[in-house]
């Protein structure tokens, strides 16, 4: 079957050479291959391959100059049916970052930490991210990390050397990341926001840099609009993406909707993660965007890590998802 | 005198009786005994009744049904609950009349609107 997959997409991949970019054909190509997929960005032009297990998935890090984990919405503190256990997946999701063959540089976690801000729960997350055997983690706060306290406790821990409430930008290897935050002083009737504060700050932190460099954007709710009537999207998301448009390389990494979810724009990439902790309805396929219950030998199957790969030579970034039970 | 007296008392009782009842109803109902229209439910994201009218000094109590917390917030900063986890409470006094929209500043699109006559 995998196999079979394979060959159907390198099939559209010949046609996508021979045609040049087929945007239609890649977004079909990406959505019927669902969470297990490898893309790569070279220099604007998309291509994908199914992700593979075992053998392939070695190589799926191979020659990459340096390779980093997004994991997102861990939600410690959440026990309700869809899953009374949040603290054992999120042990698995560390263990499965362990045991990768390429050992990724740094963890990038996009938000929901915890469910209700609780002290005991930033402790929970604490103590299992201790385990990983990348040490450093860079964090953006979900709208459960600042519940009720304007996020002043997650700043305290993991906001050191950030500006506002905790957007900060680094550079790996040539690769500028930028971490935005967009669940603070959120307005009645609208979605994410980011504020004119750290529009203004983005706009500042990418200006000197050259066309060239590979920029990644990381944010806990999507920058692009996937549901507006969830609120799945950021109201002022425009405003930031005008920012990038001269970059050639342009990645966008977000949770918050606890299912993958891509798009590619021109030269810019989204990417939506899953949870380590629970799955969500497909937009408008339930009542509300509340935690999606499924049988317990599948809950592995809807949560998941993001691997991204970068190379230098091509200045491209591979993203592969892989859900837990893989 | 005493005939006088008792024909004061006479109109006066029933008149005292009709004022009470006329004050006390509402105020007996809001309170003591809240209506359906008293009680907001969060269910599914959502407020229900999205809009609910009540007598000045009615309590309106909110109740989280979701597996997700959620607040209720005055979007003029009238009233501000905790963060409501699933099925915990908020409650708010409402004195004055006028219209009071509020919304979840956990999840913003849930919107709704208190209005006190």
């Amino acid at each position: 079957m995998a196999d079979k997959k394979q060959d159907l997409i390198d099939q559209q991949l010949q046609d996508l050479n021979e045609d040049g970019v087929d945007r239609r054909g890649f977004l079909k190509c990406m959505a019927w291959a669902g969470t297990g997929l490898v893309w790569t960005m070279s220099g604007g032009v998309p291509v994908s391959r199914a992700f593979a297990t075992g053998k392939d998935a070695k190589m799926a890090g191979k020659g990459a100059d340096f390779s980093f984990v997004q994991i997102s919405d861990s939600h410690i503190g959440f026990n309700k049916p869809a899953n009374p256990d949040v603290t054992a997946t999120l042990q698995t999701a560390i263990n499965k970052i362990n045991a990768m063959p390429n050992k990724p540089d740094f963890i990038i976690h996009t938000g929901d930490l915890t469910q209700l801000s609780k002290p005991s729960e930033f402790d929970t997350l604490d103590q299992v991210l201790k385990g990983a055997s990348a040490k450093d983690v860079h964090f953006v706060p979900g709208e459960h990390d600042m519940l009720s306290d304007n996020g002043e406790q997650f700043l305290q821990r993991y906001g050191k050397g950030t500006k506002g409430s905790g957007w900060y930008s680094f550079d790996q290897k040539g690769v500028h990341f930028v971490g935005l935050v967009n669940v603070a002083n959120l307005k009645a009737g609208g979605m994410g926001s980011l504020g004119h504060e750290q529009l203004e700050w983005l706009e500042d932190d990418l200006k000197g840099r050259s066309a060239s460099t590979p920029i990644v954007l990381f944010a806990h709710i999507p920058l692009w609009t996937i549901y507006p009537d969830w609120g799945w999207g950021t109201d002022d998301s425009e405003q930031a993406l005008s920012y990038v448009k001269k970059f050639g390389s342009v990645t966008v990494l977000n949770g918050h909707i606890h299912q993958i979810m891509q798009k590619v724009e021109g030269k810019v990439s989204f990417h939506t993660a899953m949870s380590t902790a629970f799955p969500q309805p497909a937009p408008g396929t339930a009542p509300s965007a509340g935690p999606m219950k499924v049988p317990a030998d599948q809950l592995q199957q809807v949560l998941g890590i993001t691997d991204v790969n970068y190379v230098v030579s091509g200045r491209s970034l591979a993203i592969a998802d892989s859900p837990l039970g893989a | 005198m005493t005939g006088k007296n008792l024909w004061i008392a006479g109109v006066a009782a029933p008149l005292m009786l009709a004022v009470l009842l006329l004050a006390g109803t509402p105020r007996m109902t809001a309170t003591n005994n809240p209506t359906a229209g008293a009680e907001v439910k969060i269910d599914n994201f959502t407020f229900g009744p999205q809009t609910i009218t009540v007598p000045v000094g009615s309590t309106v109590t909110w109740t989280n049904k979701d597996d997700i917390p959620h607040t209720s917030v005055s979007t003029d900063g009238v009233f501000k609950s905790k963060v409501m986890d699933t099925d915990e409470k908020f409650s708010y006094t409402f004195t004055k009349a006028g219209t009071y929209p509020y919304y979840c500043t956990i999840h913003p699109k849930m919107t709704g609107q208190i209005v006190v006559r």
